[in-house]
């Protein structure tokens, strides 16, 4: 299985370092190697940090935080090559990074898969952002090559301008899921992903988190995983799916992230199971259930 | 009593408007004791009369305000680029002129080779020459079938490989949608990789690794090298991490006492936050020393326009290309500028595109605001695009610039066809307007990406002509003495060194450039061709032929 990559961009002041140190805290038992483009401008919260030493920092739970500089792609593989592997990779893209090109990047590094670009939209600030003489092609860039785009800080405006910033971030991204995110309130596994329902776990994935809901899909027998990775990825109420089915061919891993859908070959033995999330108040665990 | 040796010569050019030609120049400990004619300096005491250059010309040792080291650590791979190059031996690599030729230099390359294994990297070919012919796998292929190649080409922006490298990389297969990656007709990459994004990850498999992109002894050893064979004597080292081992790989290097040439070595900004990053330079000051400068600082606000990853204002690019990207963001520029006023650090910054030229004009003028000075001295680096308004907005806030002279001669037909389109071709690199507007200005090369030359880049900026001929913007060119003038004090004045060195005369260090011909008597375009016997550096002699 190749390690999965989730690039998380947006300007400065969007909630990046808000977002990573939440993952952070709820990992899980996940061992997640954050990748930030500088150290000082992403502060990791001290009562999180183990121990810090040649630019690596060591953080509970078996995560680390370092910074990649101009070298991202020799620290990709350094964090490829650790032992014992981590689970997932966190890069944070720099505030005028183009997250595709990070994205290119990654692809072409082997064992590596490019799993999300999450963008983080403040939705206080994102549309006079977009406006900026300098910046506005960037900021759009960022929101359409999104998969998942989090409308953070939405507490500190009204409801109509809530609704307003989602119907422009909807024109700006129409196939983008896009989520509110309350600082603290989104559930880990919408960003970075589920864990397959058979992985390891200290913990059972969370429920915790009011706004999501989830479901297991568990089909029988061999199946298409291509077409049922399709169906998953063209409802709109899932955010992300990921899970091992059987095909005829043998056991295949389905990554969902928003609209966008994949398959790979995945090792034997695997428990079949499928993880979909949604927001609670679009999800609808029955109708998702319809698509297996 | 220290002891002082007076030397005579053809003609001593001193870039000193009170006596610009002398006779006769005395150093005392490194340093000039005077600039003049015998009689007038024997009144210092006793001396020796050296008369070694008796034949020659002296000029101020020349300054190049932008290159890197990385200049003396590409002769470790194969050159394989257009034009004739001088390698730090003082070899002349002839220029290929056929995909051919380079196939039978890296063939010949390969033969040496012991470990079957190792990457073959060839760097500088530059197809537009040829016209504008695609090198394919099959092509490095006949290079070797079993060991990864490479060839870098000159704009830096593509990389072609051979069908070893692609297997290694895990692309050889179909079904690839990446436009960086272009395929042939059997759905197979043709090993040619356009644009970082892609030719990072490839590039490691062809030796471009984490030891290519590091500084390395050996590398600062050969630029010290070349840049006594270009007359150089102070340089500046545009852009490095400066991390504790790298300052100390400088501090060793550049304390040996026959190192030829002080470097002015900036500390990039990547990787670091503003804060740090200021703080971090500004300590570094102290360590300073004759052939080490240090405690300045380098930005990028912008990629290059033949990449088209420059930021270009309205109408944008000539052939349609979307605008390019930004390296940093405005909040963190603005960040930079203000701390490193605040601190008394000099900051320099790339800006290619005349949109991030806008952009640190506007940044810098509100930080001024809050921290005046009144001699920064910060200084925008290429500037290719800048327009009048901009140089006159450059000149009141007291800032300074380095224009890319010699993109003209290699890149002018491709701007005035492709990027910019005409009229805009004929504006880069304005050094008329820029000295009008009262802009301090000098010229460089950005070696490696064109060779270490600055009799060459005065040329390029007096001339204004292109590979193939084309005159691009007559009213921008510098005379000769204007251009002589730009690549001795007018380099020493952006890197606020001008009072140490860029002319001769009494109390600066001792840095000539020795050469076979008088550059004042020579034709804009004859420049290039004046011979360089060598250079003196803090009053120690360097032949280029002995180096």
């Amino acid at each position: 299985m190749k390690l999965p990559v989730t690039v998380i961009g947006g300007y400065l002041g969007a909630g990046k370092t808000t977002l990573i140190n939440h993952l952070l805290r709820n990992a899980n038992g996940r061992r997640l190697a954050v990748l930030v483009n500088e150290f000082g401008e992403l502060s990791i919260d001290e009562d999180l940090i183990e121990a810090e030493e040649d630019g690596l920092m060591s953080i509970s739970g078996g995560c680390v935080c370092c910074a990649y500089g101009s070298d991202m792609i020799g620290v990709l593989e350094d964090i490829r090559d650790a032992d014992p592997p981590f689970d997932n990779i966190l890069l944070e893209a720099s505030g005028v990074a183009l997250p595709a090109s990070i994205m290119v990047t990654v692809g072409l590094v082997q064992g590596l898969r490019g799993d999300a670009t999450v963008v983080l939209a403040d939705t206080e600030q994102i549309r006079k952002n977009a406006r900026h003489k300098f910046l506005s092609d960037t900021i759009l860039n960022q929101l359409a090559q999104a998969d998942i785009i989090l409308m953070t800080k939405p507490d500190l405006v009204d409801d109509a301008t809530r609704d307003a910033v989602r119907e422009w971030l909807t024109e700006q991204a129409p196939k983008t899921r896009i989520i509110e995110a309350p600082q603290n309130g989104i559930a880990p596994e919408a960003v970075i992903g589920a864990v397959p329902f058979a992985a390891q776990l200290t913990q059972a994935p969370t429920q915790t988190h009011v706004s999501f809901a989830s479901t297991v899909l568990e089909p029988s027998g061999a199946i298409d995983a291509e077409a049922l990775a399709n169906r998953l990825a063209q409802d709109p109420s899932i955010t992300r799916a990921k899970g091992f089915v059987q095909t005829p061919k043998g056991m295949a891993l389905i990554h969902i992230v928003g609209h966008r859908a994949e398959v790979e070959e995945a090792m034997p033995p695997q428990r079949v199971g499928v993880v979909c999330i949604g927001l609670r108040n679009e999800f609808d665990a029955d109708a998702v259930q319809r698509l297996v | 009593m220290a002891q002082t040796t007076i030397y005579s010569a053809k003609k001593i050019i001193t870039m000193n408007p009170n006596r610009p030609e002398v006779s006769h120049v005395a150093v005392r400990d490194g340093r000039i004791l005077g600039a003049g004619d015998l009689d007038e300096l024997v009144s210092w005491g006793d001396y020796t009369l050296d008369e070694r250059f008796a034949d020659k010309v002296i000029m101020p040792g020349l300054i190049e305000g932008h290159a890197h080291s990385m200049e003396g650590a590409l002769w470790s791979f194969t050159y394989v680029g257009w034009f004739d190059r001088m390698d730090p031996d003082g070899k002349v690599w002839s220029g290929l002129k056929s995909i051919d030729a380079v196939v039978d230099r890296l063939s010949e390359i390969e033969k040496t080779m012991d470990d079957p294994d190792a990457p073959l990297l060839g760097w500088g070919l530059d197809p537009i020459y040829m016209d504008n012919v695609r090198m394919t796998r099959a092509d490095l292929d006949r290079v070797s079938s079993t060991r990864p190649v490479g060839i870098q080409h000159a704009s830096g922006h593509i990389l072609n490989v051979n069908t070893k490298a692609l297997e290694l990389a895990g692309l050889m297969k179909t079904g690839q949608n990446n436009p960086g990656i272009p395929l042939g007709a059997d759905g197979l990459p043709t090993g040619e990789l356009k644009g970082p994004d892609v030719m990072m990850p490839v590039g490691k498999h062809v030796g471009m690794d984490r030891a290519f992109l590091a500084a390395d002894e050996e590398g600062l050893r050969n630029y010290g090298r070349l840049c006594v064979r270009a007359g150089v004597t102070t340089s500046s080292d545009l852009g490095q991490q400066l991390n504790e081992d790298l300052v100390k790989m400088f501090e060793r290097v550049t304390g040996d006492k026959k190192y030829p040439v002080c470097l002015v070595a900036f500390r990039i900004n990547f990787g670091m936050s503003p804060q740090e990053l200021v703080d971090y330079t500004a300590s570094l000051k102290d360590r300073s020393t004759d052939r080490l400068e240090l405690g300045k600082i380098k930005i990028v606000a912008d990629g290059s326009i033949q990449g088209f990853s420059a930021r270009l204002q309205w109408p944008g690019y000539y052939n349609g290309a979307p605008n390019g990207l930004w390296y940093i963001a405005p909040d963190q520029l603005a960040e930079i500028y203000e701390r490193a006023l605040a601190a008394g650090v000099q900051v320099h910054t790339h800006t290619n595109g005349d949109e991030a030229t806008q952009l640190t004009i506007e940044t810098l003028e509100a930080a001024l605001r809050k921290h005046p000075d009144f001699d920064h001295r910060f200084t925008l680096q290429h500037c290719q695009l800048a327009n009048e308004a901009q140089f006159r907005k450059m000149g009141r806030l007291g800032m300074c610039v380095n224009l890319f002279a010699n993109h003209h001669f290699y890149w002018g037909n491709e701007h005035f066809a492709l990027t910019v389109g005409p009229e805009r071709a004929e504006r880069m690199n304005s050094c008329r307007t820029a000295l009008d507007q009262g802009v301090p200005m000098t010229i460089h090369s950005d070696a490696p990406v064109t060779p270490l030359g600055p009799l060459f880049t005065a040329g390029s900026a007096a001339t204004r002509v292109t590979a193939t001929g084309r005159t691009l913007g007559n009213s921008q060119k510098l005379s000769v003495s204007e251009a002589l003038y730009a690549i001795t004090m007018g380099a020493a004045i952006t890197m606020k060194m001008d009072d140490m060195i860029g002319s001769i005369e009494v109390g600066k260090r001792a840095d000539f450039a020795i050469l076979e011909g008088d550059p004042t008597d020579a034709e804009p375009e004859d420049l290039k061709d004046i011979g360089v016997w060598g250079t003196v550096q803090g009053g120690r002699i360097f032949e280029a032929a002995k180096i």
